[in-house]
């Protein structure tokens, strides 16, 4: 499997023919007889079968002239299709960090010995988890109907700050409050499921040394949870670049909403249109995963005895030892 | 090992401190551990029954008993990682996680207690080092977070202790790639970080192969030549042996015999005792 492990095989091959140092080499006749891998010809049928469908596939997909891909590349990098994507990135860029930070102090709230700072965390994660986003963002692009001003001053009494709700809520503003304020409950879970998951011995032990209680979930117990919050969290983030199509119906103009106003003006655009957002929505989920890779490999460092190669790696080692697994017999 | 000044900066301490040192009167040394009337329980079950006991500075107790018998809780109740239905510990005369308040006991802030367990090393079955930091960074965490010393010379002081246990090759390497030996000869290394004036190993070798127990033992012998209080529950008699200057037997939360490994271990006189032994030895 590993290219490093074939190495040291086709170093040795290197000064002594292959032919007379297999018997000589060994105290007995077969002890350094190299073994030869089971063939297995089912693998390769599969193989085969498998990228025959697959190039059916992509072969219809070209061919089909319902896609129209003339009118996909005419949209594909319009400006008006840049600027939307420029508005699922920024609003979901913004919810992905605060909806995290918001589920981190949830999670501490959850996991705290005060049973008010629980219940109040409890019910924040029940109330958001069960009402579907986009009520959430209707009510709040309602919201100045039924709060005409925001007051900052002394809870039941005089208030010192006073905000008219219109001029807080540009569009952009209540998305991105909507998302963070369903995104912190389900990352709120996921934050507390990784913290429960380091080994209370790990808590001891900094208790023993007598490290402060910030700087031992700073430095101790939160780097250990990020290992199991990492996976956890990246899939919450692409089903939240997904959900910002959502956004379109409080009126901003994301990358769907741009997709299905130009569709409603060129009625015949509207598949290479919805193809343009999808691509674009696959591009961003692409760049996520490969995002999430290098963190899970930092954050695994200590974890594992030798780090995984990266793809990179992997590639460069595969093509280094090619000939010779081609002299091995590996491809025979 | 700078212990004597660590030790006497805590005898001072103490002498601001509530009533305690009166018990030996202000000319002698506190003891380095003294536990008054241990209690605990989980529900029914009665796991510390009155424990009282005296270590003196620069002995080396081991803790021997059946699985059950509250060893590990006694030891933990020392630093206060369990705490106690009644009574109290004492650490060089100064009261642990609580103080005396009239004829009361008030357990103490938890930024007390953390200040407190600074100056008591403990060494765990399970080492229970930090895994995604390095070998050196777990050893060299301790002060900077209790903001002793400066990462620059905490690392510094790291790397003399890793090599005082043998292992400062290995001071870039991350726990999981040591052997169980060498992880506990960290977790040892981290402890003597703070420079505390007593260090407790809770079975500090049950969780090693056979091979491995031997070098952790000989730097915990090195240990008790250089005069630090050691508290050790663990089931090597011949470590206690070789090592020990106060044997305590324990068995149901209480203590059933003390006194040197001579007495204790060759010449025991309690029936429990005897068998406890009968079976280990």
């Amino acid at each position: 499997m590993s290219p490093t492990g074939r190495t040291p095989t086709t170093t040795q091959q290197g000064p002594q023919p292959p032919t007379s140092a297999a018997p000589a080499a060994g105290p007995g006749p077969g002890a350094a007889q190299r073994v030869i891998p089971l063939r297995r010809p089912g693998r390769w049928i599969i193989t085969v079968v498998v990228l025959v469908v697959l190039a059916q596939v992509v072969h219809g997909l070209v061919t089909n002239p319902f896609y129209q891909w003339d009118r996909f590349q005419y949209w594909f990098f319009r400006p008006v299709i840049l600027q939307g994507l420029l508005v699922t990135l920024e609003v979901a860029a913004w919810s992905a960090v605060l909806g995290l930070l918001g589920g981190i102090v949830l999670a501490l709230m959850r996991l705290s010995r005060n049973p008010v700072l629980q219940a109040v965390s409890w019910a924040y994660i029940w109330l958001f988890r069960s009402v579907p986003l986009i009520v959430v963002l209707l009510f709040l692009y309602n919201f100045s109907a039924l709060y005409k001003s925001l007051s900052l001053g002394i809870p039941f009494g005089p208030a010192f700050l006073t905000f008219g709700v219109t001029t807080l809520g540009t569009d952009m503003v209540i998305a991105i409050v909507g998302l963070t304020l369903n995104e912190s409950a389900y990352s709120a879970e996921v934050v507390r499921s990784g913290i429960l998951s380091v080994d209370q011995g790990q808590h001891e032990a900094a208790s023993a040394l007598g490290i402060p209680r910030g700087y031992q979930f700073r430095r101790i117990v939160f780097p250990q949870a990020l290992r199991a919050i990492v996976p956890s969290y990246v899939n919450l983030v692409i089903g939240l670049i997904k959900s910002t199509s959502l956004v379109f119906y409080v009126s901003l103009l994301d990358l769907f909403g741009t997709a299905q106003n130009l569709g409603s003006t060129y009625s015949g655009d509207i598949v290479p249109l919805l193809l343009v957002a999808t691509v674009w929505y696959v591009i961003l989920t692409s760049i996520v995963s490969v995002v999430q890779f290098y963190v899970e490999r930092h954050y695994s460092r200590g974890a594992l005895r030798t780090l995984p190669p990266t793809p990179l790696q992997k590639l460069r080692g595969a093509v280094r030892d090619l000939p010779a697994r081609f002299r091995e017999g590996a491809f025979r | 090992m700078s212990l004597g000044t660590d030790r006497e900066a805590a005898e001072q301490e103490t002498e601001q401190g509530t009533g305690v040192t009166a018990v030996g009167g202000d000319s002698a040394k506190p003891a380095a551990v003294q536990i008054h009337g241990a209690h605990k329980s989980y529900g029914a079950n009665h796991v510390l029954a009155g424990i009282d006991l005296t270590i003196a500075p620069g002995q080396v107790a081991v803790i021997l008993g059946p699985s059950g018998s509250g060893k590990s809780t006694l030891l933990r109740a020392i630093n206060h990682l369990e705490t106690l239905d009644h009574g109290y510990v004492s650490v060089a005369g100064e009261p642990i996680g609580v103080r005396h308040q009239g004829d009361r006991l008030k357990e103490l802030s938890e930024k007390a207690i953390l200040a407190q367990r600074t100056r008591i090393g403990f060494v765990f079955q399970n080492f229970n080092l930090f895994p995604h930091l390095t070998v050196l960074d777990n050893v060299a965490v301790g002060p900077v977070a209790a903001g002793r010393l400066s990462r620059a010379a905490a690392r510094e002081r790291g790397l003399e202790l890793l090599a005082s246990v043998g292992l400062e090759d290995k001071a870039d390497a991350y726990p999981r790639q040591l052997s169980g030996g060498q992880q506990q000869r960290v977790a040892i290394a981290r402890a003597l970080a703070l420079e505390p004036g007593v260090i407790l190993f809770d079975e500090p070798t049950s969780a090693l192969d056979p091979e491995l127990v031997g070098e952790v033992l000989s730097v915990i012998k090195d240990l008790a030549s250089t005069g630090t209080t050691l508290v050790v529950v663990t089931h090597e008699i011949g470590f206690a042996r070789e090592v020990a200057d106060l044997v305590v037997f324990l068995d149901a939360g209480r203590i059933v015999e003390q006194g040197t490994p001579a007495e204790v271990l060759d010449h025991p006189t309690h029936p429990r005792t005897k068998d406890f032994l009968s079976k280990v030895l």
